[in-house]
């Protein structure tokens, strides 16, 4: 099971939890867990959010694979000068 | 052994391809295009800070012989108040129009209110003048912490701060609340020996590009518009333009000239919309060209701040707890770079118990815009500062108590993920071991050390490669190139391909001619566009291979690339003479027609940045003057694929940041009208001002790129405040903690002002 973790006001915004638990062989599945749990949490993930896959920043993103011990962060966009 | 590769042109300093343009006065500059017909744009700028506008009126001004055009904000389309997705980010686009002309209310002096095109500059200065706008004013807030009370001048009835746990009952200038943090902070505080907090000031900053921003629009009967313009991103003005002014992309071609500077500053559109609209309503080319004093007025500076900072630290130098609120001013409009500016706040250490708390405040003043690495420079400077005063509190040199608690690979930031390979500690340890860093000081001199992390990004980039019936090689790519990225493009296309690299010609086009790429900005483009030139240069390498098996009638596995020839690849595929580039192309109408390598890419994999900078300085009692005597910029600069370009980086990194802490800031009298737009009264540092700046290259190669190579352009902006304010208080055993340290009020902080004050 993939470790997601949100943002404390991601969360806040959807009462939910700041993490969770979710079986999805790729980003794709993980949001669809995700909005199943939350409607609405993947369409502000993808509109807002980047995600921090093991360590490592997409901006964009959809079928990156996960692994069971994969570590996924939920960050905001990063932009820059 | 130096297991490290080992290249034939990537690191090498060959004279840039833009060069000989630049130093001879014939490159295009933003302001240079010139097109028959053409006329000149000017804008009416708003004189108060905060006004709601009663009425317009331009009648005058359109019956001013020579005006061909005169429009307001009633020429654009209405944009709903909702946010949409623009490139990686989403945009309030209502904010956006409303900064470009102002609608309903001016929130800024110097906001845009209406615009003029004429046959020459001063026809449509005196038409500006001939416009008549009737204001409300109103109350007006300059200050963040002052915009923050309740009984603070409300700029936005639409704005309730988010990121509260209810949505509050009335609008306020807070735009939004952010927390980010990680273990336990008050237990982390109790575990600690010593705890500092300090309360810091840091003024609104410029990004001072020396061109300022200017463009040329040309909009034809058949709907298509060609736009010319300076831009760190020609493909993101068009889409802001097109959103804006609700265009079709495929109607708008825009060029981007050669840029004189940007630094974060020219990824934002205020020009460009008003140059279209101007030149569709009178028919004929409009060149806009902002004056320096426009350019302090309205384009966006990054913000100032207030920072509040508590750290803890136990006897032996561990760091425990840090603990940071920030107050960042956004200008007119939601939108600081305080998301970043916490989430980079502590990044560089390896702690356990963090919490940042951050505002994003609205105030009568121009939207801020990125500036190298925004957000971070502001926060790292506070946290950078109560580190020194840590160490020293604890009696351990600085550099020992950032190697002790430095943040290396597997380390989780306090905002989420484990870093990668980084070479921090590396470039700490060189910092350590330097000439510099032990060499004897003055009377009256200090030395100071600071340190800083900024993220780094990828996005989208395309690139082609099109090999020429001579076998040279044109290099297309999509980014514009603000610090010598076509060097460097050139670079990684010559190893790739193995050819040297004056047989290369990068350039870069237009919207109309190549895919998406997003703007040069976030150290992406030598990561990114390098990453995507590569992938061209290897698809190339495909096609020759393919080409050369033909012309020798063997499989195209039996064909290897080696220092830009085919060859067989053993004896058994035949006994053939090595096909060069030019071979190949030469029958390349015979084998298939044209060679041209392509790539488009989403490059993920930025690896983030980190440097320390060690500074020295002497302070003059008498005056306050603080002189820069010696400065190293200390940097992991993954690879660096043209060593000259990367430690201008670092050079202009520093030269920019001294310039934040010791001179910069806006002035406001009391009406919030700038009283210093222009360089003689905004005082930047010029070469006299300051040593040669010193770099040290530390190369811990980016594993996600083909050469390793991580963004430079932005992490030498984020020490030099802290470094500098660490060094005079070094110096003068007084710790300064308001920016910019200037005269006045170094002299006020040594009890010493004579004539001077804090004003």
């Amino acid at each position: 099971m993939a470790r997601v973790v949100l943002p404390t006001s991601v969360a806040r915004q959807f009462a939910a939890a700041t993490e969770f638990e979710v079986a999805a062989a790729n980003v794709r599945a993980m949001l669809e867990a995700l909005d199943t749990q939350h409607p609405g949490l993947r369409r502000e993930i993808e509109d807002t959010m980047a995600l921090a896959i093991d360590g490592e920043i997409y901006q964009d993103y959809m079928l990156e694979p996960l692994q069971p011990e994969s570590e996924v962060f939920v960050v905001p966009k990063i932009g820059g000068g | 052994m130096d297991d490290a590769p080992h290249y034939k042109f990537v690191g090498t300093r060959p004279i840039r391809p833009d060069g000989v343009e630049k130093v001879t006065g014939r490159a295009a500059y933003g302001a240079d295009m010139v097109l028959p017909g053409m006329l000149h744009g000017r804008v009416l700028r708003s004189p108060h800070a905060h006004a709601r506008i009663k009425s317009i009126d331009t009648s005058a001004a359109e019956k001013l012989s020579g005006v061909k055009a005169v429009m307001t904000a009633a020429d654009m389309p209405e944009i709903p108040n909702e946010l949409a997705p623009a490139g990686e980010m989403m945009v309030n686009f209502r904010e956006v129009s409303d900064n470009i002309l102002a609608r309903t209310k001016v929130l800024y002096d110097g906001h845009a209110v209406a615009a003029v095109a004429a046959t020459s500059p001063s026809i449509a200065e005196a038409a500006c003048k001939l416009i008549k706008v009737e204001y409300e004013v109103l109350p007006h807030v300059i200050d963040p912490v002052a915009a923050m009370a309740d009984d603070a001048p409300v700029l936005h009835d639409h704005i309730f701060t988010e990121g509260l746990p209810e949505k509050p009952s009335k609008p306020s200038n807070v735009a939004k609340r952010i927390e980010i943090g990680t273990g336990d902070i008050e237990a982390g505080f109790k575990d600690a020996d010593v705890v500092i907090e300090r309360e810091f000031n840091t003024a609104a900053v410029h990004q001072g590009y020396i061109e300022p921003h200017a463009c040329l629009a040309n909009f034809t009967f058949d709907g298509q518009t060609t736009l010319f313009c300076s831009t760190q991103g020609h493909f993101v003005v068009r889409a802001i333009c097109a959103k804006v002014l609700q265009m079709e992309l495929s109607r708008l071609r825009v060029t981007a000239s050669e840029i004189g500077g940007g630094f974060g500053g020219k990824t934002v559109v205020y020009l460009e919309p008003l140059s279209i609209v101007l030149s569709r309503k009178s028919g004929r080319p409009v060149k806009m060209v902002m004056s320096r004093e426009d350019v302090f007025r309205a384009s966006g500076p990054t913000s100032g701040a207030n920072v509040w900072v508590k750290m803890g630290i136990k006897k032996d130098g561990t760091l425990v707890a840090g603990e940071a609120v920030l107050k960042y001013q956004a200008g007119a409009y939601p939108g600081s770079p305080v998301q970043p500016g916490c989430m980079c706040a502590f990044a560089p250490y390896d702690m356990a118990n963090v919490k940042v708390v951050g505002y994003d405040v609205v105030t009568n003043r121009p939207k801020v815009a990125a500036y190298r690495a925004p957000g971070a420079p502001i926060s790292e400077y506070a946290v950078e500062s109560v580190v020194d005063e840590l160490a020293k509190a604890v009696g351990i040199d600085p550099i020992d108590v950032r190697i002790k608690n430095a943040a290396k690979e597997g380390t989780r930031a306090a905002y989420g993920p484990k870093f990668g390979p980084i070479g921090y500690l590396d470039l700490l340890n060189k910092v350590k071991e330097s000439e510099h860093y032990k060499a004897p000081l003055g009377k009256n001199q200090g030395r100071g050390i600071a340190a800083g992390f900024w993220f780094n990004i990828g996005g989208e980039s395309c690139a082609t490669i099109n090999i020429n019936e001579d076998g040279t090689i044109g290099l297309v790519e999509g980014s514009p190139d603000i610090g010598g990225s076509r060097a460097s493009m050139a670079l990684m296309a010559a190893e790739t391909l193995g050819v040297s690299t004056d047989r290369i010609k990068p350039i870069i086009a237009d919207t109309a001619s190549l895919g998406y790429t997003f703007l040069t900005g976030g150290s992406r483009t030598t990561f990114a566009t390098g990453m995507a030139v590569t992938q061209a240069a290897q698809n190339a390498i495909q096609q020759l291979r393919e080409r050369a098996a033909k012309i020798w009638d063997i499989p195209v596995e039996a064909v290897e690339w080696e220092d830009g020839f085919a060859r067989p690849t053993s004896s058994n595929a035949g006994d053939f003479e090595p096909l060069s580039i030019g071979d190949i192309a030469a029958k390349a109408g015979k084998t298939g027609g044209p060679i041209v390598g392509r790539a488009e890419i989403n490059a993920a994999g930025a690896a983030p940045g980190f440097g320390a900078h060690i500074c020295d300085v002497e302070v003059d009692e008498e005056t306050g003057r603080v002189t820069v005597t010696r400065y190293t910029a200390v940097q992991d600069v993954g690879k660096a694929i043209h060593p000259s370009y990367v430690e201008g980086q670092l050079q202009g990194g520093a030269a920019q940041g001294i310039g934040w802490a010791l001179n910069e800031e806006y002035i406001y009298d009391k009406n919030g009208k700038l009283d210093n737009p222009g360089f003689l009264d905004y005082r930047m540092p010029v070469a006299s001002d300051l040593p040669m700046i010193e770099t040290i290259l530390v190369e811990c190669p980016n594993p996600n790129h083909p050469y390793g190579v991580r963004g430079v352009g932005e992490t030498p902006i984020i020490p030099p405040m802290a470094a500098v304010a660490n060094a005079v208080a070094a110096a003068t055993g007084v710790r300064m903690t308001d920016l910019p340290m200037s005269p006045p009020k170094v002299l006020a902080a040594l009890g010493n002002a004579n004539g001077g004050g804090d004003d």
